[in-house]
């Protein structure tokens, strides 16, 4: 082992992200049978519930399609939001704050970016596979007018990232885990109520309406509701997406100096 | 042991966090196949170091060079070669025992059937293997502390980082660490450890340093530190009374030197029983009485004024 000691380099994985997501799949591998039946769960009782419930008291539904039909497109982008933020909060605490496992990663070749781009990338894989669920039951049921509803997938795989990452920079930057249950309370249960997933945007005041174009939220929600649909968005589908992008971007900025902060002392 | 080539070499290194500096320019220089220890009270900047050398921490000034790289900008190539045992585990307590070690291993670039045949072989190593499918949650501190020293091992290091790797073990485990140390050390893996435990040094160290106050007060092998600040024989004298300072007055002629703990008088002598027969002659009676060889503990107490309690 002594044999030739200095400057000798080893190979490294090529794509060292890889294996971070890799790790947590093993993880992973252990709780997702709970995990599947709530995303199938979920979107069955959706249909029943606003489908055959809400939608009934709805007469005219919205915009000449059923409640059902108008309403299943918001909640596939609100459950991409749910499933990205809590795989980006306590777990990313946790991580650091209580297990400590990035700090074992961080004392492998592994880079700060990696780790966190490894992490990012189970979300995605979570966020993906909820809403390839969520389509597989809405399409069997009926609610999904249009096979557009395909380009869902993507746009939620963009929202995943653009709430994700600026949701594990705030995640590793608090000191207490009562701030993650501010941030449910403050931003994500006002942003699902009122970006546009069971009501449109505009019935609020101008103001409130401010509010939620702003949340990135109300673009996917614009975005899958128009492909389930058919119909065009609202919106132009290079804004709304330029819109998730930077948001995804700056969360990645921030997120990796946070981490950084933490992991380098 | 000392004829390898420098592995890590620091000159002038030094730890800052804000304006606190926890490393005050230290020279340090580990050769390969060597075990070097450090030592030092509680916060001592022990781990502070091992960070640095581990290259998960930069240097705030001074000079550190790790396989002959640098650790800043080569960083990911050094950690490739190092295995590091943190003073705290950081397993993961959901994943089972093997799991900890493959996904680990993982990180190294190590195809998936060598980590599975390379955690296998470890957790012998470590008699862990029949708790190799068991989550690591429930296993008691001192398995935690020997799946995170295999943890160390995965990728074949040439140098092996352990901050107190046996803090917690109980004196049998402690045994079985020493000794699978003792083989890596066998095989030409540099070790370089802190410790508490002045018999881990003596025993596995073939050179330290006593750190205080983030500085180097001492450093050479366990020998020559003990010649050079102990004596042969030191004598624990135990008094009966509440203070144990009254009486150290009039130990002092005795030996070289005489040092009064708050529960005991050592006093460092070249004989030990000619100067337990002195006692008496001076008409002290003390409760208990203990001739012992000078030791690391005696280096410790003599250069950082503390005991080694953790
Ligand atoms: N991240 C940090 N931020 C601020 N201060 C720190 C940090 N890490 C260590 N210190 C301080 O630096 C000093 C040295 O700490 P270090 O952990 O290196 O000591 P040590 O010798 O390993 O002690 P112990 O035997 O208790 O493990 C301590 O005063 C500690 O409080
Ligand atoms: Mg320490």
């Amino acid at each position: 082992m002594t044999a030739q000691l200095t400057r000798d380099r080893r190979p490294l994985p090529r794509v060292p992200a890889l294996r971070v997501l890799e790790y947590h799949l093993v993880g992973y591998r252990r709780t997702w049978r709970a995990g599947a039946f709530s995303s199938f769960l979920l979107p069955t009782l959706t249909v029943l519930g606003f489908g055959l419930g809400v939608g009934s008291y709805i007469d005219q539904g919205v915009g000449g399609v059923s409640y059902l039909e108008w309403i299943v497109g918001g909640l596939l982008a609100s459950t991409a939001l749910q499933v990205a933020i809590a795989e980006s909060t306590w777990p990313v605490f946790g991580n650091l704050q209580w297990q400590k496992i990035y700090f074992g990663q961080r004392s492998s070749p592994l880079r700060v970016g990696d780790i966190l781009a490894g992490h990012l990338a189970f979300v995605l894989f979570r966020v993906l596979t909820s809403v390839i669920a969520f389509l597989l039951v809405t399409g069997v049921l009926g609610a999904l007018r249009s096979p557009w509803a395909v380009l869902t997938v993507p746009v939620a795989a963009l929202l995943a990232l653009a709430v994700a990452a600026p949701t594990f920079a705030y995640a590793a930057s608090v000191d207490s885990d009562s701030w993650l249950a501010m941030l449910f309370r403050f931003a994500v249960i006002p942003m699902t109520l009122f970006a546009g997933v069971f009501f449109p945007v505009e019935s609020l005041p101008l103001a409130l309406r401010w509010l939620a174009y702003a949340t990135p939220l109300w673009h996917a929600v614009d975005l899958c509701r128009a492909a389930v649909l058919g119909v065009a968005p609202y919106w132009s589908v290079a804004g709304h997406l330029a819109y998730l992008a930077v948001w995804a971007a700056g969360g990645w900025l921030l997120a990796r100096r946070v981490l950084a902060r933490r992991l380098v002392v | 042991m000392t004829t390898g080539r420098p592995l890590i070499q620091a000159q002038g290194l030094v730890k800052r966090f804000g304006d606190f500096t926890a490393v005050d320019g230290i020279d340090v220089e580990v050769r390969a196949g060597e075990a070097f220890g450090f030592l030092g009270p509680n916060g001592a900047g022990k781990s502070s170091t091992m960070r640095m050398i581990g290259c998960t921490s930069p240097p705030s000034g001074g000079e550190l060079r790790i396989l002959g790289m640098d650790p800043v900008r080569d960083g990911p190539a050094i950690r490739a070669r190092l295995g590091v045992c943190p003073q705290l585990d950081n397993l993961d307590p959901e994943l089972t025992v093997r799991e900890n070690l493959t996904t680990y291993a993982r990180y190294f670039g190590i195809p998936r059937r060598v980590a599975r045949a390379r955690a296998t072989e470890l957790l012998d190593f470590v008699q862990l293997g029949d708790r190799a499918d068991s989550k690591v949650e429930p296993l008691s501190g001192g398995m935690k502390r020997r799946l995170t020293i295999a943890r160390a091992l995965v990728n074949e290091p040439d140098i092996v980082l352990l901050d107190e790797p046996t803090t917690g073990l109980d004196p049998q485990a402690r045994h079985l660490v020493w000794e699978r140390l003792f083989r890596l050390k066998q095989q030409g893996v540099t070790l370089v450890l802190t410790t508490h435990y002045m018999d881990e040094a003596e025993q596995l160290c073939d050179r330290l340093v006593v750190m205080d106050g983030g500085r180097i007060v001492a450093e050479g092998s366990p020998r020559a530190l003990i010649e050079r600040h102990a004596t042969r024989e030191v004598v624990e004298l135990r008094f009966a009374a509440e203070s144990q300072e009254a009486f150290a007055g009039k130990l002092d002629a005795l030996g070289e030197r005489v040092e009064v703990l708050p529960d005991r008088i050592l006093v460092y002598v070249p004989d030990g029983d000619a100067a337990v027969a002195e006692v008496a002659a001076l008409g002290l009676h003390p409760a208990n009485v203990l001739v012992r060889r000078g030791s690391l503990e005696d280096v410790f107490l003599h250069l950082t004024g503390r005991t080694l309690v953790d």
